[in-house]
């Protein structure tokens, strides 16, 4: 690890700081209260951008699975493992945060609505994904199947995401009643927020993995390091 | 034209194995009959509509106790080391995970083949074939292609017999509920038109799944 790229991650940092308390600002303060939902609303600002941030962390697991099978470089394996990992912490903030939303406007902790459905089994597949690689650790292959399945899996989203939405529209009232919601009523100051918002956890999101495979990788050179004293 | 006879090879060797002892395929079945068993004292099936219920109680006992058959199929190939053999020997990737997938169909197949009667007359329930085979069928690709490249993966792992459902089971839901949804269909004499959207989701899971598996097989395998 050089220097230079350790100040391109303390920029990273910098930046997910200032981004993360406008959001804690814009939505505690600046956006306005819903009228029908009142306070509590406020606590989808912190839902939808961990939302964002553990559907993308899919995506990055499928992409670098891609180019792992095809380069066989352990930067893509590492890329892979930490954003499985940050998938689960996003997810499970997702998950959690909805719940809290949903016990006052819904009257329930959990109800199988399309998108909870989706979202839960997004978070069993990166459940799975790492326990593979902590089943397979000592294999030196654990990175290609972890790969392989992290490819799956990511392919797999967009057909439970059609399934979850075909299995609810025979009693559609929740979805209709949230999609009004949602995609209509919001003021400008509420669009703003929501925007900072979900960028701020998606650059956590780059943060926090650029840590991680930093992390990954100097404990490779540790490895090697010990190895080489050790043959001396 | 050599790929088919590869395949073909495959397939020969996987039946003629299961042939001789017949302790997967009934083991399967019996696992299969348990399932209903249990499920008729769970949910006490004879009080309710089974047309409504009867579906899912057939995909979980055609899906755990596929599950069984699968985590075999590989684990047998390691144990003995003729996995090994299949590796050396000069066989397309591709041909091995075909031959070992539509094997696996095959035995989970045969174990549906018996549990669907049972099904039928256990609960009383008259079962209309034609509509309803086909979607078994089409449902069991899915399920016998994601667990044969996902046995191959369990079977390296440490906890095999544990890992396979865990790995199997979140990525087959959308088949799952295609089938289940399918089947209370048919079962319950709906038109097709009211459950075709169901059948391209099997359908698109079915081949997404296919040639993905298709593909990436040869990293699972390979030294």
């Amino acid at each position: 690890m050089s220097r230079k790229s350790d100040g391109g991650l303390n920029l990273l940092g910098l930046a997910t700081m200032i981004f993360v308390v406008a959001g804690l600002y814009m939505a505690f303060l600046y956006a306005p209260t819903e009228i029908n939902m009142g306070l509590v609303y406020r606590i989808f600002y912190f839902h939808l951008g961990a939302v964002a941030a553990g559907f993308f962390a899919i995506l990055v697991v499928l992409v670098a699975g891609i180019f792992y099978l095809r380069t066989s470089s352990r930067a893509w394996d590492r890329v892979a493992e930490g954003s499985a990992e940050l998938g689960v912490v996003f997810c499970t903030i997702a998950l959690v945060t909805g719940s809290i939303w949903a016990r006052p406007i819904w009257g329930v902790w959990w109800t199988w609505d399309p998108r909870l459905t989706s979202f839960l089994i997004l978070w069993l597949i990166y459940i799975a994904y790492l326990m593979l690689r902590a089943s397979a650790r000592d294999d030196p292959r654990v990175a290609r199947f972890s790969a392989v399945f992290g490819i799956v899996g990511a392919l797999d989203v967009p057909l439970v995401i059609m399934s979850a939405r075909l299995w609810r529209s025979i009693s559609p009232v929740l979805f209709q009643e949230t999609a009004q919601g949602f995609t209509f009523g919001l003021t400008p100051e509420m669009v703003q927020t929501l925007v900072v918002c979900i960028t701020a956890n998606l650059l956590l999101y780059f943060y926090l993995l650029a840590q991680r495979v930093r992390l990954e990788t100097l404990r490779d050179e540790v490895i090697a390091l010990r190895r080489a004293r050790a043959a001396n | 034209m050599r790929f088919f006879r590869q395949i073909a090879a495959i397939i020969q060797k996987d039946l003629a194995a299961e042939l001789r002892t017949k302790e997967n395929l009934s083991a399967m079945i019996v696992f299969a009959l348990l399932v209903l068993v249990i499920f008729n004292f769970a949910f006490e099936l004879q009080g309710v509509d089974i047309t409504v219920l009867g579906s899912g109680v057939l995909w979980v006992a055609f899906t755990f106790s596929g599950i069984l058959g699968l985590g075999r199929s590989f684990a047998a190939e390691k144990d003995k080391g003729s996995l090994e053999g299949l590796l050396i020997s000069p066989v397309d990737r591709g041909a091995i995970f075909v031959g070992k997938a539509v094997s696996n169909w095959l035995f989970i197949t045969a174990m549906e083949a018996v549990t669907l009667p049972l099904f039928a007359i256990l609960n009383n329930v008259s079962v209309p074939w034609f509509p309803l085979i086909p979607y078994i069928l089409l449902g069991t690709i899915g399920f016998a292609a994601m667990g044969t490249l996902l046995g191959a993966v369990a079977a390296s792992t440490k906890m095999r017999e544990v890992m396979l459902p865990i790995l199997l089971f979140p990525v087959t839901v959308p088949l799952l509920m295609a089938s289940v949804k399918l089947t209370s269909g048919a079962i319950q004499g709906r038109a097709f038109a009211e459950v075709s959207n169901w059948f391209s989701i099997l359908l698109t899971y079915d081949v997404v799944f296919l040639v993905t598996a298709f593909l990436v097989f040869e990293y699972v395998v390979e030294e």
